[in-house]
Order: C-alpha cells, then structure tokens, then sequence
C-alpha cells in the first residue's frame, strides 16, 4: 500500500517539487502544532489564571531579556505568543476546515442537481451562483453577519459568534464547487459508464453519488485546497476587521488586530509573529493546491 | 449599435432591481423599524399608528414600489444611528473611495500592462523570473497584510509617508479631492498600493498570458518579415491585440477593488464607504447597509456598460458585424 503510494504518479512529480515538500511539511506542522496545542504548551491563552502580567511584554529569546520560557515573547496581558498563535491556528484551522466542508456539501450537491437534471433547474441554480459570484466574498460573508446580528438578540449573537462566522464564510464559497462538478457532471453524464447505470433503472441519487461523483474527485480535491485557504484567509480578514472573534478568543485574525495595536511601539513581535505564522499556512497550502493542480491537469506536466 | 446599447441598458435595470429587492428585503424583514424608531415608552396605540402613517402594514408589492422610486428619486432614508440622511453620510463617503479606487486601478495598469508585456516577451531573463517570483506572493499574502507591511516600511522605519486617514484634502463644490495637494497625494500613495497590488498581479499574468500567444499568431510573425520596428511591432501591433480581456478582467475585477477597498479602508482608517459599511455592520444600521448595497451595483453595473462599450471602440470587427 505505502510502496503503491510511493511509486504512484503524484508522488513522483511530488518528489521533484522542493516547493510543494516544504509547503506539505510547514502544513502539517501547524496542523500538528493545532492539533496538540493543549498537549503542547503549558499556558492557556484563554485561560486568564494560566498567564501573569508580570511576564508582560517579553520579547523572544534571542532579544535582550528575552527568556527561553517564552521563545516568542509575550504580549501585553503576559501571553505566551506560542501558545496564542497555536491556539489561534487551531480555531482559524477549525473554523476554515468546517467553512470549507459547508461549502463542499452544498456547493456538490447543488452542481450534481444542476448537472444531472439540466434544465430550468440547472438555469435557477446557475442563476442565484452569477449573482453569488458577482458579489466578492468579503462583501457576502459582511453581510451575512450583518443580517445575524439584525435577525438574533445580542447575546445569542455573541454566542453563536463562531457558528455565524462559519457558516458566512461556507455560503460565500459553494459557488465554486457547485460551478466544478456541474461542469464535471456533463462531461461525465454522456460516458457509457454513466448511460448503462441509468438504463438498468438504478435510481438517480445512487447514479449520482455511486457513479459519477468517486470520478469528478479530482478537480475537487483542487478546489477543496484552495479553497481552505481562501477560508481561512476570510476568517483572518473579518476577525481583523473586528467583525469575526472577540478577543477572549482569539483566532489569528484577532491576534493580527490586536497586535496592530503595537505597530507604533517597539514591540514587533506582538504583530509580526501571527502575521507571518498566517502567511505562512496560506502560502504553503496554496502552493500544495497548485501542485494538486497540476498533478490532475497530465496535459501541463 | 443603439440595439446593443439598448440590450445593455434593459439588462442593467433589471441587474438594479434585483438588488433594490434585496436591499428592501433587508429593511423589512431584519430588525423592525418601528421599534428602531420608537423607544420604550411608546404605547401600542402609537406604534400602531406609526407602522400606518410609514405604509408598513400595505401589501408588499406596494412597499416595494414606494421604495423603488424612492430610491430613484434619490431619497434614501435616515440612518437608525446618527438620524442623518443616508444619502448625505454616502455622497459625503463617496469621493473618498472613489479616487482610492481608481488610483489603485491606474497604479495596477500602470505598472501591470508593461511587466506584463515585459516578462512575455523575455520569459527567461533574470528579472523576469524576479517578477513572476514577487508576484506569486503577492497573490498569496492577504491584503491587510501587505497594508500593515507597507505602513511597517514606509510610515515607522522609513518615515516617508503618514499612515493612517485622508489628509491634505480640498473641497470643489460638493467633492473633496486628495488630488490637489502634496499632503492629500502622500496620504493617498501607501492606501492606493495596497489596495491595486492584487489587481496589478492580475493584470500582468493576464497580460503576460496574452502577449505570449500573440506573438505567435502568423500576423505578427508577417509583420516581422515586413521589417517593422521591434518597438512598434511589440505596443502598437501585439498589445493592442490583448486589450480585449484585459479590459473585461479589469470590469468584472471592479467588485473585488471594492470589497478590498473595505478592508484597505480599515487598515489605514481612510474615510470611505468601506469603512462607512463596517461601522454599519457594527451596529445593524440597515438602511445605510442596504443603501450601499444599492450603489455598490450601481456602480458595478455602470463600469461594466462603459466596458461593453469600450469593446465597440477597441475591436473594429465588432463595429462591422454590427453594419451588416
């Protein structure tokens, strides 16, 4: 299986790609470094009681007076900026994977109907993706978490903060993927593979998810990528606006915005540490989406 | 002509009343206006008569067209948090987001359109390969990122230029211009560049894209053996040949200059409409979020007719089709 693996197509250009290597190791180390956080680092960034302000404004270790107990410094509250970048990697990851996830279901299933069934279904469906895709999806996820805080009382809003933020971000992506396999299903739909499932009766839904979706995995897998990325950027950018989490919990939107705050100070690493931790995740798995890219498209190798 | 023009203009109000519907459909059905309006003492009897005096209990159809003409009219409503007119506290924003975004697009064509024809037509050089190299991050970094970096280089260290808000501006008749002062331009460089950097990458791979393959159409390669100049033959014969896609790139790129402006508008608290629709986020301000809803696709609309137009004006075959 793992020899498979190793000998198969994608693992071959995936070996000639220093980039794509590097990207996939710095991907998994934060999603590791996610993950683990709690296990990782002994304070808790949420945790008021587990940071004290006499470690207030500690810069990293190399700097004078930095201390090896906190390698990236401190902010103003005493937060280890360790332990704040990896929790916050951890909730912009949660929150970018789930987005995405949303995004998937409904944007598949939505391109399989329009695909499949053809039509005035394909043309209402198609219909509301232009106007979707005519509006950026900064505006849209603004807008959905405008009507939410109209729509729900304060205090619900600011519960639900992070289920809001999600699902803005998940309806401000499907038009991609709903676009994708609509475009897939009809090159797939007039295949003999397709055609003899359907003359032996087999119900739509199994022709469906059965036949035609397990053979349009690969451009979604692409779009699945990018996708995270762009995610996790929305996140990032609305929590920077002050529009996404509060700072009790921040993600590394939040944290950017906080250390904004800092610009004009001396503390640097209060600012530049999340932000180049966030540059960091996006480029690597946008790299590892151009190389996906080109592992599906034969015609570019 | 007048046919496709006409064609355009029935297609652009229906694109307009589409998005009246759905800024109406934010006023009626998030938050009650009555109660926006009322505070806690007012007794049933008078919210009752309130909702009939403001229409608010009429069919929905004649909602909807009261609220049409008077959108057409010009009459927009009152914010629910500072009482003022909504058209006021927008043609106050306007300006301001506007020269934002068109020196943004001018910097990104600028710089854009010739390294674009550059890096196609030496794709190995060095410098090049630097430019391509630079743009792939640039893509890739967000753009309050490339904001904060800007403001990091240029405002703390370097000093050069200030880093936040819209000073140095003058008023000519109902306009304020940052365009007429040395301060109002320093204060406009570093707001501009972060926020044409995306479109600037954007327009040089298109270009870069289009160059490559027309250089390799067999009129070009004619035109070589005419002898005609390298420089000519590159600007005036090639190029001319891109402008098509590039310029519907640049029409239908409008809405993303727009909604990053929201973002470049925070970054450097520049006084805009971006900034004017987050605090109206902030606070469920609804007409004012409908309101810019409204202009944000008139404006979409208008850039992408005058694109339509344009074509007319660059593709003289457009024109023959057109006569016969």
């Amino acid at each position: 299986m793992l020899y498979k693996l190793w000998d198969s197509d994608g693992f071959w250009l995936f070996r000639r790609r220093p980039a794509a290597i590097i990207a996939a190791l710095t991907a998994i180390a934060i999603l590791f470094g996610a993950i683990f956080a709690p296990w990782l680092v002994d304070t808790n960034p949420y945790d008021l009681a587990s940071f004290s302000l006499m470690d207030g404004l500690l810069p990293p270790m190399w700097e004078e007076y930095g201390t090896s107990r906190f390698p990236l410094g401190t902010d103003d509250q005493g937060r280890d900026m360790v332990a704040a970048i990896l929790y916050g990697a951890r909730l912009s990851m949660l929150i970018g994977i789930v987005a995405m996830a949303i995004a998937l279901v409904l944007g598949v299933s939505l391109g399989l109907i329009a695909g499949y069934y053809g039509g005035r279904l394909d043309a209402i469906i198609m219909r509301v993706a232009d106007v979707q895709l005519a509006l950026p999806a900064i505006l849209t996820a603004l807008l959905i978490d405008g009507i939410a805080r109209g729509v729900l009382p304060t205090a619900v809003h600011q519960e639900m903060r992070v289920i809001v933020l999600t699902t803005a971000i998940a309806l401000s992506l499907w038009v991609n993927f709903a676009r994708t396999a609509r475009a897939s299903v009809f090159v797939e739909k007039n295949k003999e593979y397709v055609q003899a499932a359907m003359i032996m009766g087999q119900h739509p839904l199994r022709v469906m998810l059965w036949h035609i979706l397990p053979n349009i995995m690969g451009p979604l897998l692409v779009i699945m990528t990018v996708d995270l990325a762009s995610a996790i950027l929305l996140e990032a950018t609305l929590s920077f606006l002050g529009i996404g989490l509060p700072a009790d919990s921040p993600s590394l939107g939040t944290l950017i915005r906080i250390g904004m705050g800092f610009l004009l100070s001396g503390e640097w690493w209060i600012l530049w540490v999340p932000t180049m931790f966030l540059v960091a995740l996006v480029v690597s798995i946008n790299i590892l989406g151009d190389f996906l890219r080109d592992v599906f498209n034969p015609r570019l190798r | 002509m007048v046919y496709l023009i006409f064609k355009r203009l029935v297609q652009s109000a229906f694109v307009m009343l589409a998005v009246a519907f759905l800024a109406f459909s934010l006023f009626r059905f998030v938050g009650d206006p009555v109660s926006q309006m009322t505070g806690v003492e007012t007794s049933t009897a008078d919210r009752e008569r309130l909702r009939d005096e403001l229409g608010l209990n009429d069919a929905f159809a004649v909602q909807f067209y009261r609220f049409s003409t008077d959108l057409l009219r010009g009459d927009f409503g009152y914010s629910y948090r500072t009482r003022e007119p909504v058209g006021e506290m927008i043609a106050k924003r306007l300006p301001a987001t506007l020269e934002l975004g068109t020196f943004a697009l001018i910097i990104s064509l600028m710089i854009g359109i010739p390294a674009g024809v550059y890096t196609a037509l030496r794709p190995n050089g060095v410098a090049s390969q630097a430019i391509l190299l630079t743009t792939l991050i640039g893509v890739s970094i967000p753009t309050f990122v490339i904001g904060i970096m800007l403001i990091f280089l240029f405002g703390v260290q370097l000093g050069w230029l200030p880093t936040f808000g819209r000073s140095g501006t003058v008023q000519v008749g109902g306009w304020t211009t940052s365009f007429l002062t040395i301060d109002g331009w320093r204060s406009l460089i570093l707001p501009a560049l972060t926020l044409g950097v995306y479109q600037l990458t954007l327009t040089m791979r298109l270009v870069r894209a289009q160059m490559m393959e027309v250089m390799k159409t067999d009129y070009i390669r004619f035109a070589m053996a005419r002898g005609i100049p390298t420089r000519s033959l590159h600007y005036k014969h090639a190029l001319a040949n891109t402008m098509v896609p590039v310029i519907t790139i640049i029409g239908l790129q409008f809405g993303g200059v727009i909604a990053f402006s929201i973002v470049t508008e925070s970054v450097f608290q520049w006084p805009g409409m971006g900034l004017l629709f987050l605090e109206s986020i902030r606070f469920v301000d609804i007409p004012v979020m409908g309101v810019y809803l409204v202009v944000i696709a008139f404006f979409f609309v208008l850039v992408n007719l005058i694109v339509d137009l344009l074509y007319v004006a660059i593709d003289p075959r457009l024109r023959v089709k057109e006569a016969a």
